[in-house]
């Protein structure tokens, strides 16, 4: 038995017993589910082993989905918690807990891999390519950071979750002052999933740099695509930043050596440097591509073409260099001199620059532009004065000298909030609503999609901007409780009722998905929206192939020309296709990667060599593997394209 | 898959392209891993709490020599790619044998470092200074094993199935590997053994 005390939660709750019933219980029902429907055959051949770029996508943004309930529900009890002074639903160690694994689910499981689903998506078909450069590593990186997500996900029934914050500074994440195995946990699953992230990155640079349409120049490129391009750049100087901190924090915790200690020659501020080299470069990983959803969604349904492409490429260019110059504004207030500090506050306002060149340009985009108020564009509009205001108290905090009176306030919590959600989470259902057809064939419904979004943006402000006025007033971030003489009460109450109407809006956007797929008309045709950019110019769904024949390209609006100025996109012959074949090692590998990770946190070194031993033997099986992959020849071509109602 | 004549074997299909073009830009991803490493390095090297420091530890002899060892493998893994690019399938297994070799004889000398410094009183849990000296040499010896492995698995396709697109491809990749680790090799021996030593 002793072996199995480890597994124990270190501080239970009834709460916690009661999600391992609810996971025991989701776990056999889906198994037994599976079973009875005789489906485990169709989910293997169809979606584990599967290396195309749409389904990759899509099995991200469901993972995506489900680690945005697991985030939300972290985020309506902390709400809950902080509604009412001296409230005792969470004590302080859950509190910790919760608001660790909230951060990092949100960041690292759902945007994420919400950013990463669209990518895989959206950016091949933008570019007239079949797939991505390396299909088979595509499948490697989203199974690695599922793994890395189940495991993060695992912590809180099994041996306890992190609890030094999403940024796990040391020396609180230290053996000294986290004893369980949670920061175990943190330090694996961001491992694995960042491995994964990192094969992603150069993945999609190549595939963009190297299979774009003939014509399609690099200043030809949709702008989505664009913003795609820099992102995986950053993410390939940034990721192996983490990668290292990671490694020297597991030795720290589990071989003892004193990286960041403050004994032996330690230095625990080492951590939070390496940590935010990182970390800032990854805040601009999450909103670029959503800058790109805009562009897009702004162009569209602005019926206009995007305002200023030259200047938004180069703003971008400019933001992803200054991403890395700016780390230091994270910890203003731990101990830098004037002149260190100076520097990091000026690079961090100059920063804004670059993004209000790109404001303005949406805003001249819209400009005499016949705008139609569909969904996407309600969260682009949306986004724009709620972004604005999220950067400008960014520029505040930006300010080293008055930082001394935001840091660790409800203050910063509502900045970085208001630039995420209406940042990225609009984004991202934005484009979730925009592309929706493109993969499934139908729209989501726009009178339910609206109901959402207002439900969203009210929610919001009303959770978000209290919080302004109580950081001012000092309510210290990761407080678990206040007393009543702060007079903090009634605004966290009105923040919480704001976390009930986010909640209400997330909910109707699940429900928008089961109502249109029951009632939307499935004929909505190859152009919805009347959309500008080379996805369109093929079938919805999109077929296997994506396009039956390479397009051929002459401007960033290549669909928009051939509607508008007779291009023809398709000038050759149909021809055979050559794809590639579905592998069974990418998600077998991830299983190992588990294991290995799992077997690590608690120190079971049997176990960790032995999936290790399964990692190599899956590397050596794929080198010796002769994979040529298959053809799809024209007549399956011509009967697949006669299927969508016609060749092209 | 279509085969471009014009191109060395390695570089002759589309797909082989964007394979050299992807490691290079993993390299790139490793000279951040490498740069983070060396900087914390940089950051830790006085941080020697109660033990040893580089210069009471380091023995010029056993560096000298793995030196020697891994740069003459660059050169032979250079040699083993010309051979290829001139289809000599049997000097390419030799200079690609003789490479894998040093490579093993490096680690021999890097494990016979290791023991030293364990005897002499420098382990990883010693000091900061120890920790990110053995944690930068370790990553370095790690990627150096698990060449051994690659470089061997290739040897033996190479032998099994001459030269086709997908093996000089590999074998090409390999040795922009290989070449790497002999560059991050100079580096630890510029600033950690030299400035170390001084």
């Amino acid at each position: 038995m002793e072996f199995f005390d480890r597994f124990a939660v270190p501080h239970p709750s009834p709460l916690i017993y009661a999600s391992m019933v609810a996971i025991a219980l989701t776990l056999i029902a889906v198994v037994i589910g599976i079973t009875y429907f005789k489906k485990w055959g169709y989910l293997w051949r169809e979606w584990l082993t599967t290396v195309d770029h749409k389904r990759i996508g899509m099995m991200y943004i469901i993972s995506a989905l489900l680690m945005l309930f697991r985030g939300g529900v972290d985020g309506i009890m902390m709400r809950l918690q902080t509604a009412v002074p001296e409230n005792s639903f969470l004590d302080a160690q859950h509190y910790n807990e919760v608001f660790t694994t909230h951060g990092i689910v949100m960041i690292i499981f759902m945007a994420m891999a919400f950013i990463i689903g669209m990518m895989n998506i959206v950016v091949p078909l933008q570019i007239g390519a079949r797939d991505v450069a390396f299909p088979r590593l595509n499948a490697i990186s989203f199974w690695l950071y599922f793994a890395g997500a189940m495991l993060f996900n695992v912590s809180f029934v099994i041996g306890g979750s992190p609890d030094a914050g999403w940024t796990n500074y040391f020396p609180l994440a230290g053996t000294d002052f986290s004893q369980s195995v949670g920061v175990n946990y943190y330090m694996w699953a961001l491992q694995i999933s960042g491995l994964g992230t990192l094969m992603t990155g150069i993945n999609f640079i190549v595939t963009i740099l190297k299979m774009r349409a003939p014509g399609m120049t690099l200043m030809k490129m949709p702008m989505f695509t664009w913003s795609a391009l820099i992102t995986n750049v950053i993410i390939v100087f940034a990721f192996p930043v983490l990668t290292i901190a990671l490694l020297m924090g597991t030795l720290d915790r589990q071989f003892g050596t004193h990286f960041f200690a403050s004994t032996n020659g330690g230095m625990d501020m080492l951590w939070a440097n390496l940590f935010w080299v990182w970390g800032h470069p990854e805040v601009y990983i999450l909103i670029l591509p959503a800058f790109g959803i805009y562009s897009e969604v702004i162009a569209t349904f602005s019926q206009r073409n995007l305002y200023g492409y030259k200047s938004m490429v180069g703003s971008m260019v400019l933001i992803s260099f200054m991403s890395f110059l700016v780390w230091v504004h994270h910890f203003f207030t731990m101990g830098h001199g004037p002149l260190v500090n100076g520097i990091f506050s000026i690079t961090t306002m100059a920063i804004a620059v670059p993004t209000g060149i790109k404001i303005f340009n949406w805003l001249l985009t819209m400009w005499k532009g016949k705008i139609r108020f569909t969904v996407p564009m309600l969260y682009s509009i949306g986004f724009i004065p709620l972004f604005t205001i999220g950067g400008v108290t960014g520029v505040m905090l930006a300010i080293a000298s008055a930082d001394y009176q935001y840091h660790n306030t409800m203050f910063l919590v509502a900045h970085f909030h208001n630039v995420i959600i209406p940042g990225v989470v609009f984004a991202m259902l934005a484009g979730l609503t925009y592309w929706w057809p493109k993969v499934f064939g139908f729209m989501l419904n726009e009178r339910i999609g609206k109901w959402g979004f207002w439900f969203l943006s009210i929610g919001f402000c009303l959770a978000f901007f209290p919080m302004y006025i109580t950081g001012l007033d000092g309510q210290a971030r990761r407080m678990y409780t206040y007393s009543e003489e702060t007079g903090f009460g009634p605004l966290n109450l009105l923040s919480f009722f704001g976390a009930g109407l986010m909640a209400i809006a997330f909910i109707l956007i699940v429900f928008n998905i089961y109502y249109s797929f029951r009632n939307s008309p499935r004929n909505v045709g190859q152009d919805p929206w009347n959309a500008r950019s080379l996805e369109w110019a093929t079938h919805n769904p999109v077929p296997e192939y994506n396009f039956a024949v390479t397009p051929v390209v002459n401007s960033s609006e290549a669909f928009w020309d051939s509607k508008k100025n007779g291009h023809n996109l398709f000038p050759d012959k149909f021809e055979k296709i050559h794809m590639p074949n579905n592998s069974g090692v990418p998600v077998i590998m991830a299983g190992f990667f588990f294991i290995f990770g799992f077997s690590f946190v608690f120190s079971i070194w049997i176990g960790v060599i032995l999936a290790a031993l399964g990692i190599f033997g899956c590397m050596a099986y794929r080198t010796f593997e002769n994979d040529h992959g298959r053809y799809i020849s024209v007549e399956e071509i011509k009967e697949t394209e006669k299927k969508y109602g016609g060749a092209k | 898959m279509k085969l471009d004549k014009s191109q060395p074997l390695e570089y002759g299909t589309h797909q082989n392209q964007m394979n050299i073009l992807g490691f290079w830009i993993f390299l790139g991803a490793e000279i951040m891993l490498f740069g983070t490493l060396f900087a914390s390095f940089f950051t830790l090297e006085n941080g020697v709490g109660s033990g040893p420091t580089g210069a009471d530890v380091f023995e010029i002899t056993p560096v000298v020599l793995e030196t020697i060892i891994l740069l003459t493998s660059s050169f032979t893994i250079g040699l083993a790619t010309h051979a290829m690019r001139i289809n000599n399938k049997k000097a390419t297994l030799v200079f690609l044998g003789i490479t894998l070799l040093l490579g093993l004889s490096f680690l021999s000398v890097e494990i016979y470092e290791f023991i030293h410094y364990y005897h002499v009183g420098l382990t990883l849990q010693t000091s900061a200074f120890s920790a990110i000296l053995l944690t930068t040499l370790g990553t370095h010896g790690a990627h150096v094993t698990f060449g051994l492995f690659w470089g061997l698995f290739i040897f033996l396709q190479i032998k099994k199935r001459g030269f086709t697109p997908e093996t000089t491809n590999k074998s090409f990749i390999f040795s922009l590997y290989w070449h790497f680790l002999d560059v991050v090799w100079i580096f630890i021996f510029s600033f950690i053994y030299l400035k170390g030593l001084m």
